[in-house]
Parts: C-alpha cells; sequence; structure tokens
C-alpha cells in the first residue's frame, strides 16, 4: 500500500497537518507509536492564545486562532472549545507599563483587548487577590479539551480517507519510506515528521530540546475562574535561560476543573514529579489567587514541551531533502498553532501560495542561542 | 508541613497493619498511620465511634500501650521527590521518613454496573454496613443483598440483627461451588464455627444462589422505594425493597504499591515468603497481596512487621499458618469467581464511570483504560477510577492505567 | 445527642454518627448531582467512591461518608 503522504505523530500537530492534507485530496497515513494525543499532546494546557513574542509568533498564533474560530462550530461538545479570553495579570506598575505597550501591539494588529484597573481586575476575576494593580483581558483568546480535538480532526482526516497506524514507532524516515519497528516500510511520496519531542531523533539536525513542565487539575468548581489567567512575568520566565522556572497561569475547564500551570524545566529527563517546582509552582499561584489552597487536586502530571532555540516551530521542507517536512518544536504553544502548521505544511508541499509567510519557520534557518 | 521520622513506618490501621506494628515496636520505631479516625479497618470499622470486636480492641490496647505512634485521620497521597511518603491530615501535610515501609492498605468491593445502580439508596454490600455503622437506622428497612463472596452473608447477619428486613442473598456463584467451598471449610474451625452461627441466624432469609441482580428502578409507589430484579436459574424475579446492597467481592488497594514502584501483577501485589515485595526495603501484609481474609491479613502483617525489623527467625514460625490461610484465599477467591453472565448486565447507557457518566456504549471501541480515559473521560475524576477500574478490568479486559500521585484527591496547599 | 442543620433543617442524631448518615435520617437520598445532573447517593462507604459529597460548613465537596457529625454543622446537599 502507497500513500501520498505519511506522518509521523498523532498528535495534535500531525492530526492538523493530516486533516489539512487529507482536505486537500492527498492520501494520508498518520504513524503513531504509543496512542492518539498521547505525547505533548496529552499533556498539555488547551490555551488558544495569541502571542507578542515576535512578529513570526504573533502571525502563526494568530493565524492559527483564526482557524480554531473557524473550526469552532464543527467542534463537538466534548472538545469544550470555549472562548473565555485571557487576561495578562499585572502584579505592579512596571508590568502595567508592559500592559500598555502590549495593548498598543495587539490593537495594531487588529486584535481586541482591553486594560483592566486594579477594579476592574477583581471585578473580571473575583478570587484573585487584592492589590493587584491590573491586567489585559484579549477577549478572542479560547480553551479546547485538546484531546478530543485532535480526536475530532483524526476523524475528519479518516472520512478524507486517511488511514491510521497505531502502536508502531517510526524508526526511520527516507525519502519515500517510512520503516516501523517491527520492520514494515509504509511507502509514501512524501513524509511528514510531526513526532513532537521526538521529532530530532527522526531526523538530526534538528535542535529541539525537551522543556520539562508540571500540570495540575483540580475537582470541579463552576466559575472559580472565568478567563485563562496568566502573570506578565509569565514572558521573562517562560523564555528566560536555561534555568528552571515557574509562573501563575490559571484555566478554567468547561468541566468547572481549575487547570493550574506552569513550571519550565530544562535537562530533565524522566517524567517524574519534582516537588520542589511543584511547590514553588503552587506558592506562585496561591500568592496570586489565594483561594487556590482550598481546591482539591485530582491529578499532577508532568509533559515535554519540544522547544527550540529561538521559540519558533520548525514548519516546512527540511534542507536537501525534497521529500521531507517538518512540523515539530511547538515549544508550549503546540495547541494553538495546530492549525496553522497543518494548513502551511499543505501549502509548501502543494505549492499553495501560504496565507502567512512561511520562511520565519523554516528548518533551514540557523538560530542563535540565546 | 511536618515530619515524622520512623524506622518502620505502617500504612493501614486494619487488621493487617496493627499485627505488623506490634511485632515490629520490639525491635525498632514504629508509626502507624491511618486514613480513619479510628484504628480498626474497614473489617473492624467502628459503631458509632466505638470498636465492638473484642479482638480488635485488643489489638488497638496494645498497640496504644506500646511506644507505637500511631496518626489517625491521614491520608497517604504518595511519595515525595526525596523518598518520603506525603500524608494529608486535618493539620496539613504530614512528611513521613522511613527506613522500612510495610504497606497495609487492604481491599474495597467491586462494584458491577447493571442498570439503575446509580440510583440512590443502592450501595456496596460493605457500603451500607458502614453507612449503618455510621448511625444509619436500617430498622424495619427491606434489603436486597445481592453480588458474590462471604462478605452478603456478614452484611444480611449484620443488618438484621440491626433491625432490616433482609429480602434475600442474591449469590450469583453457583451452588455447587459453594457446597465444596463450604466443604474444605473443615481446615479452618473457626469459619466453620462463624459460617454455622451465622446461617442459624439468617435461617429465615432466602439464600439464592445462581442468582444475580439484573437491573433496579425506583418504584412506582413510594418515593424512595427500588424495585430490584433478580435473575435466579434463567427466570426473572422482581423484589421490591428501601436498599440494595450490592457488592461482588474484593479488590486488593494497590496503588499506594504501584506509586512506589512495587511489582504487581495480576492485580496482587508481589511478595516473597517473608512479605518482601520487589522493592527491598517495602513489605507488603494483607488483601493487597490476594484477598484472603481476616486471618490471612493478620498472620502476614505479623510476618511483614517481623521481617522488617530483622527477626527473620520468628517470622518463619508463622510461615505455616500463613500457607494455610493463603490456601483459603485460593479455595475463597475461585469459588466466588465472577461469572461471564455478569458482563452483559449493562447496556449501551448504563454509566460505568460514576465520577463522569461515561455510559458502557461509549467505552467498547477503545482498547486500553487510557485510551478510554484520555477520550472519555472514564476514570478520570476524583475517584480516580477505583470504582470504574474494576469493572472495566471484568468487563473489558483492561489493565488498570498507570497510577501518578497524588493517589488521592488532596487539597493544593498539600501538595 | 448532637444537632445539626440539614439543607436548613434541624435534626438531632446521635453521637458518632457520619455526616451521610445523618443526612440519609434527615430524609434526603440524593447527595449530590452527577455531571449529567443525575441524583446520586453514597455507594462505597469508606471514602474512595466520592458519590456523598456535600458542603458542609461552606466547604464544599466533602465526603460526608467519612466525617464525624458534630454540633452546630451546616450541611447542604446539591438540589
Amino acid at each position: 500500500m502507497s500513500f501520498d503522504v505519511a506522518i509521523v505523530g498523532g498528535g495534535l500537530v500531525g492530526a492538523a497537518c493530516a486533516a489539512s492534507l487529507s482536505e486537500r485530496g492527498q492520501k494520508v497515513v498518520v504513524i503513531e507509536s504509543t496512542g492518539i494525543a498521547s505525547g505533548t499532546t496529552a499533556a498539555g494546557m488547551g490555551h488558544i492564545v495569541v502571542m507578542d513574542d515576535s512578529e513570526a509568533q504573533f502571525a502563526l498564533t494568530r493565524y492559527s486562532q483564526m482557524l480554531w474560530d473557524r473550526l469552532s462550530p464543527e467542534l463537538p461538545k466534548l472538545a469544550e472549545f470555549e472562548n473565555c479570553g485571557t487576561i495578562w495579570v499585572a502584579s505592579d506598575d512596571e508590568e502595567m507599563d508592559e500592559v500598555r505597550r502590549k495593548s498598543a501591539f495587539y490593537a495594531e494588529r487588529g486584535i481586541s483587548c482591553e486594560i483592566l484597573d486594579e477594579c476592574s481586575l477583581r471585578a473580571a476575576e473575583p478570587n484573585l487577590r487584592q492589590g493587584l494593580a491590573g491586567g489585559l483581558l484579549v477577549e478572542g483568546d479560547s480553551v479546547v479539551y485538546q484531546l478530543f480535538a485532535t480526536r475530532f480532526l483524526i476523524e475528519k482526516a479518516k472520512r478524507n480517507g486517511a488511514e491510521l497506524i497505531v502502536g508502531k514507532k517510526a524508526l526511520e524516515i527516507g525519502a519515500n519510506a517510512v520503516t516501523l519497528s517491527d520492520g514494515t516500510r509504509v511507502l509514501c511520496g512524501r513524509v511528514v515528521n510531526a513526532a513532537g519531542a521526538a521529532a530530532a531523533e527522526l531526523s538530526p539536525g534538528l535542535n529541539i530540546s525537551k522543556r520539562k513542565g508540571h500540570l495540575v487539575i483540580t475537582e470541579r468548581y463552576p466559575n472559580f475562574a472565568r478567563h485563562q489567567l496568566v502573570e506578565l512575568g509569565y514572558l521573562k520566565s517562560a523564555h528566560g535561560s536555561a534555568t528552571d522556572s515557574v509562573a501563575f497561569n490559571v484555566q478554567p475547564r468547561s468541566t468547572g476543573q481549575v487547570l493550574l500551570g506552569s513550571s519550565r524545566q530544562f535537562g530533565a529527563e524522566d517524567g517524574e514529579i519534582d516537588h520542589e517546582i511543584l511547590r514553588r509552582m503552587t506558592a506562585r499561584a496561591f500568592d496570586y489567587m489565594p483561594a487556590l489552597r482550598d481546591l482539591s487536586v485530582v491529578r499532577v502530571w508532568t509533559g515535554f514541551r519540544p522547544a527550540t532555540p529561538d521559540n519558533l516551530p520548525y514548519i516546512g521542507r527540511l534542507p536537501e531533502h525534497d521529500n521531507i517536512f517538518i512540523a515539530a518544536g511547538h515549544e508550549g504553544l503546540g495547541i494553538t498553532t495546530s492549525l496553522g502548521t497543518g494548513e502551511l505544511i499543505a501549502d509548501a508541499m502543494l505549492g499553495c501560495e501560504p496565507a502567512i509567510p512561511i520562511e520565519p519557520y523554516s528548518p533551514a534557518r540557523k538560530v542563535a542561542e540565546h | 508541613m511536618s515530619e515524622i521520622g520512623s524506622e518502620v513506618l505502617v500504612i493501614g490501621g486494619g487488621a493487617a497493619g496493627m499485627s505488623a506494628a506490634l511485632p515490629a515496636s520490639a525491635r525498632a520505631k514504629v508509626t502507624v498511620v491511618d486514613d480513619n479516625p479510628l484504628l480498626g479497618g474497614q473489617i473492624w470499622r467502628a459503631e458509632l465511634g466505638k470498636i465492638r470486636s473484642p479482638e480488635a480492641k485488643l489489638l488497638i490496647e496494645s498497640l496504644e500501650a506500646g511506644k507505637i505512634t500511631v496518626i489517625n485521620n491521614a491520608h497517604v497521597f504518595g511519595p515525595d521527590s526525596y523518598g518520603r511518603l506525603l500524608a494529608e491530615s486535618p493539620d496539613g501535610t504530614i512528611q513521613l521518613k522511613y527506613e522500612k515501609l510495610v504497606l497495609a492498605t487492604g481491599a474495597r468491593e467491586r462494584f458491577l454496573p447493571f442498570p439503575g445502580w446509580t440510583l440512590p439508596n443502592i450501595l456496596g454490600a460493605g457500603g451500607l454496613q458502614a453507612m449503618v455503622k455510621g448511625g444509619l437506622s436500617i430498622e424495619n428497612k427491606r434489603v436486597v443483598v445481592a453480588g458474590t463472596g462471604p462478605l452478603l452473608f456478614a452484611v444480611a447477619d449484620y443488618l438484621k440483627a440491626k433491625g432490616a428486613i433482609v429480602v434475600c442473598i442474591a449469590e450469583q456463584a453457583p451452588a455447587a461451588t459453594i457446597r465444596r467451598f463450604a466443604l474444605g471449610l473443615w481446615r479452618y474451625p473457626t469459619k466453620i464455627t462463624q459460617g454455622t452461627a451465622m446461617r442459624i441466624r439468617l435461617r429465615d432469609v432466602p439464600y439464592l444462589t445462581n442468582s444475580w441482580i439484573t437491573g433496579c428502578i425506583k418504584s412506582s409507589g413510594s418515593s424512595n422505594a427500588i424495585t430490584a430484579t433478580i435473575s435466579r436459574r434463567g427466570k426473572t424475579v422482581s423484589l421490591d425493597c428501601d436498599y440494595v446492597a450490592c457488592g461482588f467481592h474484593l479488590v486488593p488497594s494497590t496503588e499506594l504499591a504501584s506509586v512506589l514502584g512495587c511489582r504487581i501483577e495480576k492485580g496482587v501485589v508481589v511478595v516473597n515468603e517473608y512479605q518482601q515485595t520487589s522493592v527491598a526495603n517495602i513489605y507488603c501484609a494483607g488483601e493487597p497481596t490476594g484477598i484472603g481474609g481476616i486471618e490471612a491479613s493478620l498472620v502476614e502483617g505479623k510476618i511483614a512487621g517481623l521481617s522488617a525489623t530483622g527477626q527473620t527467625d520468628a517470622a518463619r514460625e508463622h510461615f505455616a499458618e500463613r500457607d494455610k490461610t493463603r490456601r483459603f484465599g485460593k479455595a475463597l477467591n475461585s469459588a466466588f469467581a465472577l461469572r461471564a453472565e455478569l458482563k452483559r448486565l449493562a447496556g449501551p447507557d448504563t454509566i460505568i464511570c460514576r465520577c463522569e457518566d461515561v455510559e458502557y456504549g461509549r467505552l467498547t471501541e477503545f482498547p486500553s483504560s487510557r485510551e478510554a480515559k484520555l477520550q472519555t473521560r472514564c476514570g478520570m475524576g476524583p475517584c480516580q477510577g477505583r470504582i470504574c477500574g474494576a469493572a472495566t478490568e471484568f468487563l473489558f479486559g483492561w489493565e488498570p492505567g498507570t497510577v501518578r500521585p497524588p493517589i488521592f484527591p488532596v487539597k493544593m496547599e498539600n501538595l | 445527642m448532637i444537632t445539626l442543620t440539614i439543607n436548613g433543617s434541624k435534626i438531632s442524631v446521635e453521637e458518632g454518627t457520619t455526616v451521610a448518615a445523618a443526612v440519609i435520617c434527615s430524609g434526603e437520598t440524593a447527595f449530590r448531582r452527577s455531571v449529567t445532573g443525575e441524583a446520586r447517593g453514597p455507594l462505597c462507604g469508606m471514602g474512595i467512591c466520592f458519590e456523598c459529597r456535600v458542603t458542609i460548613d461552606g466547604e464544599v465537596l466533602k465526603r460526608s461518608c467519612n466525617i464525624t457529625a458534630i454540633d452546630g454543622m451546616e450541611v447542604s446537599t446539591d438540589e
């Protein structure tokens, strides 16, 4: 059996590539070693957010968010898509300056947002502590239960003829075939490496490292939080140097559960819970939202973000390999940027004009270490 | 956050845990941690705050008389990154340091889903008994006791003594199997004495073998009454009652052992003859090593407590007795093995996961509990799969998913 | 005897009674609403099934089967 495209990786990014390519008439196979959405996708937070770290990051998150909004009427209820918005929380005047800068950046680019003062912040989120400086409400951001969304995209691709191979690991990506752990070769015209944190093992030369994170989820407390809440210091800690960091990041699930992040650790290879960083993370959260202390936690887990040196994913053709494409390295933004990635990959493969320039994400780019 | 250091830390204050703590305390500094207000475990659960069993009282008194530290109301929810266990207590988190650990975490009932099983007033067999011990008045209430295992007998006996009208005991196991099991009991005289006394007290209660519950609905008349249907030798019988007490034998509680990396096979913690698990400084005793009843728990506890403190010769003296109780356990588990018909009780709309309301029909397409969990939320709720896990294992043959801390929900500030 | 309030009504129970038993004594069988709105009551009686969760003295989601009732306690079930 031969396919037009073999996609290695059944996470949300692979599923989005499968949906985009099969919709455009490509005969697609998705190869997933453990289970659909069982890797970084399962460990993630499901935040669909427009980011302003760089113009390229803005373009990809903005484009992807638009695709999510377009997809949302089709999503089943179980996908828990909710346009709850993000509030970037500022704790002091310095961070309020950042709020104003961010607001101007978004406003210039047509993103609807609103500056909140101390009072309106508390009104929007009564469980935040008193004395915070304010925040920026970005109305268009959403949350989604990424596991159902992945499944939905896979089902969609299947309706367009896509096939699925689950439980076999891709060992080698060749020009016109993917070799699986049981020795079979899946013949294909082209390959998309969407193996997330494992992508560099299959395509040496990609600079993807694992950034470990912890998440905590509670029982159901409807209306405890209403927006995705992220401290503005998040940017400093999220993309700072190689030291471990934590940030206040709360997500209200449509189930009423509260999902709490976040931590970032380089060089941590095992998935065990690290109690020191976990306690730093919860302590940080209590500082912003003291009432979190009393919520009952049902699960704690860890995951690995596939990080690149410049915090942009690799999307596009692998240099010197006409038939191999990369869709990996989405760090902590893969849920948001999955849909844009799928479309860009399809455009690049089929020679269509992409909606946004694809060059900034090229796997060929040389990036300076931060 | 406080820290308590022990040479031997015992998790579980039931028969096995207490029985381990006593001999260990002769040689070591021992701490017993239990999640109930009083020691005694499930089998000796206190009645309105008081332990009734003389045997249990004696054990508890000896424990309290010794230099054993007892911590009640503390839920162990997992290890931390520094080799300690963490327990949530009303006063916050306790960090438990240990050299040797004895796991005596007991068992729970197995529940099998059938249409209507989520209605109020349908409880486990042990579940209803525990409620009555907690002050629920059962006087003149009609109770259908159903499921499988010797617990049904004990529960019916207890409820009747408390004034309940036990409508019947519906035991799914075949009569012949139970007869064979009963005949084998001559080796265990105390069981015969107990059994005979119970039989006499329950002589007016129909004991229906080859019979199992197939559904429950709210009765049309009075608001809380239930009509239970029982399949009996191919026929369906409807019975009106106020409560259904339904449990399908017991399942070992192995979450803590699992999260600590102890090898688990076929649902039980693997131990050697000294009750030592695959992790060298962790011992395990009682129901987690295989359902065997109270005698097994007592003797395994002793062996674990002695072995953990280097008293191996003394431990060996109990091997023969332990092996005998294990034979009893084996006979027990095979006599009350679940029949295949029970796999067909649930309909497409029957809820399997009560925390997340996931119906049977949504689960049949999945190959494993992990995939089902990620795609349907089955087992994702606060009980963390303790109720539905045993059911899906039986219904679909799914292995339980990986256990991760916290193994029990815990307040965020106590993590 | 101790007296507690369950869904606004006072009820007296014997000392040592669990909150779950007291709730049933008060005539209430539905402790909580499940995620799809079904009425649920206790199942396991030993604190592992989470079906008996109620609000006790303003604290939500408390497992009533392993909490002993005390004088003056305010308990409410999901409506």
